[in-house]
């Protein structure tokens, strides 16, 4: 008898389940970058909590694999640090979209014994660090920005990301524009030829050790990475002259004055803006879209839900420490929703 | 392998040929079936993979051909690529790993199997089976926060001080490097070395060692100059599957390697190997030459424990034949 019981109960369950398939489940696959993957997993969360016939399952595998993956189409759309580049998109099979969602920043961390304060960068400074110009801390590059600061003589450790990474993305973004030098010898990409004899670690966490561990370190990690973990950086000079310490408003400030020349693709690298309170090596990141969908019910949930993660989703940015969309991109993005077809 | 079922079949059952039916009714010829198929298995996963790494490399093997293995540049902007810093950080992390760990794990297995008392030998085989477990990630880990400091504050300077005449000792000490990533490495692998040497020194016959005793020999001297020798195949064995581990290990190797792809003869210089560099830069390899290049490392990879597996047993080969006719395991 029990036995006619329990195959009961499976029998309706399995009933329901079927049911509940049929009406109208629809099931989206992403993947792609890992920094912005807590705001997506909230906001997928969220998006399902409040259509509960929408489930998107997404896969922090980082940018590159993203860009793999939906240029295989074995996802419904990526996610992506960076802007793919031309030749990505041409190998794609109907035209992607790029629609940027959240800001991230890298910024300066340091281990300098003896000194407490913040420290100034200039981007001579960082680029000279960087191309192994500048090699000790008392270099005039660092001290001519820190008046009042001792700085000691030792060597400067530089450490950067091992793995390939949208903040290393953004920080050798930043130093391809204001070094012609760091341009020709490195360039801007998830991972790059360090022309300095530098340490790597493996993730925000593993440069944060090194540097902790390392005395005379310089390294960068990833803004939200510094906040939470409570590690000191260093204000950066911006385009207007200003020494700015990198902040959700700062990195906003960075994207608002970048608004004006975003253009119609959304692909645009927006470090060493203009503005006096643009903190200057910040980036979007991206979700990529394809602008066609075969299924006009995935299409559908897709235009709905980023209409909504760039209106009414932006509220729950800034409580996980990204920074928000500024209101141009967001009104210039909802336009933009209209090409997806 | 299975045995031949026919040799073993006693004879009134040769006499009169089996049918199919009864063939398969007597296990023979199932179990020798599915043995078959196990074996081919892994010959089939072995294939696979190659054909794989073959076939996703073509571009990278097209655009480098031999260079590949001797070019020092990894630049992924400009599509450069090479194979030699990371050849050079596996062989020299793997060697330094080995060095430690092999008399530390042969000599663990010695005292366990011949000298230790039974009780003590179980519960630290237990303890050294039970290292072999933990994941490699945690053995970064204690990397990271314990000896990195310890290398960088203690170790370091100290052998600069006593051997800094060596090149290998020379630079600036960051605790991070080839000599630090052995040093976890060796850790990793001693349980391995341990736990199947002490298996083939236990498996070697009584006899011999009451033969030696018989004719004087202390026990040291039947220990070390009967048993080890007898078993020497078996624990070269040990030390193989310690250097397969070792060539391959990911995880704790990218954490404290420092992850700085350079040739040096400095052992605290940060370098690179090739399963770190494949950990670190697979996920975010956009281009199709970028990726091609990672996978022909992994290629790489796969030749070196290839090419090192044959030399050790052609190694063994050597010194069997010049051996004085100790039984092999």
């Amino acid at each position: 008898m029990r036995i006619v019981k329990v195959l009961t109960v499976l029998a309706v369950l399995l009933a329901v389940a079927t049911f509940a398939t049929a009406a109208g489940q629809i099931l989206l696959n992403a993947a792609g970058a890992t920094f912005p993957y807590p705001i997506y997993s909230k906001w997928f969360d969220l998006y399902h909590t409040s259509h509960s016939n929408v489930q998107i399952n997404y896969q922090s595998i980082g940018s590159g694999g993203g860009i793999r993956q939906l240029l295989d189409k074995t996802v419904d759309f990526g996610a992506s640090d960076g802007p793919m580049n031309d030749e990505q998109l041409k190998q794609a099979s109907v035209p992607i979209l790029h629609f940027p969602t959240v800001l991230g920043a890298a910024v300066p961390s340091y281990n300098v014994p003896g000194v407490q304060v913040d420290l100034n960068f200039t981007p001579e400074a960082l680029s000279g660090i960087f191309l192994g110009k500048v090699t000790k801390w008392n270099d005039p590059a660092i001290t001519s920005a820190n008046p009042g600061v001792k700085l000691p003589g030792d060597d400067i450790v530089v450490v950067h990301r091992s793995d390939g990474s949208g903040t290393t993305y953004i920080w050798t973004d930043y130093l391809s524009k204001i070094s012609p030098e760091w341009q020709q010898k490195a360039g801007k990409a998830t991972s790059v030829k360090w022309p300095v004899d530098g340490l790597g670690g493996k993730g925000n966490e593993g440069v944060s050790a090194l540097i902790q561990q390392t005395p005379g370190s310089l390294g960068y990690v990833e803004l939200i990475y510094a906040i939470q973990n409570h590690m000191p950086y260093g204000k950066v000079k911006n385009s207007s002259g200003i020494f700015v310490k990198a902040d959700l408003a700062s990195v906003s400030t960075a994207a608002a004055a970048a608004a004006k020349y975003i253009p119609d693709d959304f692909r645009v690298s927006i470090t060493n803006p203009e503005g006096k309170a643009a903190y200057p090596i910040a980036s979007f990141t991206w979700l990529l879209i394809p602008s066609k969908f075969s299924d006009p019910a995935k299409r559908d949930v897709v235009k709905d839900f980023l209409k909504w993660a760039l209106t009414d989703g932006q509220q729950y940015v800034e409580g996980l420490s990204y920074a928000k969309l500024p209101k141009e991109v967001v009104a210039k993005e909802l336009k933009a929703i209209a090409q997806i077809q | 392998m299975a045995t031949t079922p026919k040799a073993a079949t006693p004879t009134e059952f040769i006499a009169t040929p089996r049918s199919f039916l009864r063939r398969w009714t007597g296990a023979d010829e199932i179990a020798h079936l599915i043995t078959l198929i196990a074996a081919a298995m892994l010959l089939l996963i072995a294939a696979l993979l190659v054909y794989q790494l073959w076939i996703h490399s073509a571009e990278s093997r097209a655009r480098f051909g031999w260079s590949f293995f001797v070019t020092k540049t990894w630049d992924p902007v400009a599509g450069d690529f090479g194979a030699l810093p990371f050849i050079y950080g596996t062989l020299v992390t793997s060697a330094v790993a080995l060095l430690i760990a092999v008399p530390l794990g042969v000599g663990a297995a010695i005292f366990l199997a011949e000298l230790a008392p039974p009780k003590l030998s179980s519960s630290l085989t237990f303890v050294s089976d039970l290292l072999a477990a933990v994941p490699s990630v945690i053995y970064g880990l204690l990397g990271v926060f314990l000896l990195v400091p310890l290398m960088r504050t203690n170790i370091q300077p100290a052998l600069k001080k006593s051997l800094g005449f060596l090149p290998l000792f020379k630079g600036p000490a960051y605790g991070v490097g080839f000599l630090t990533a052995g040093i976890v490495l060796a850790i990793m692998i001693v349980p391995f070395v341990l736990s199947v040497s002490r298996e083939v020194l236990l498996a070697v016959p009584r006899d011999q060692r009451e033969a030696a005793l018989a004719l004087g020999a202390t026990k040291w001297e039947s220990t070390w100059k009967v048993v080890v020798p007898a078993g020497r195949i078996g624990i070269f064995g040990s030390v193989f599957l310690a250097l397969a581990r070792a060539l391959g290990e990911t995880m704790a190797v990218t954490m404290v390697i420092g992850n700085n792809p350079k040739i040096a003869a400095s052992l605290f210089t940060p370098g690179y190997s090739i399963a770190a560099v494949l950990a670190n830069e697979f996920s975010e390899a956009t281009g199709n030459l970028y990726l091609s290049a990672l996978i022909e490392l992994g290629l790489v990879l796969f030749l070196l424990t290839f090419v090192l597996n044959g030399l050790a047993r052609l190694l063994i080969l050597i010194t069997t034949a010049r051996g004085s006719g100790v039984l092999p395991t």
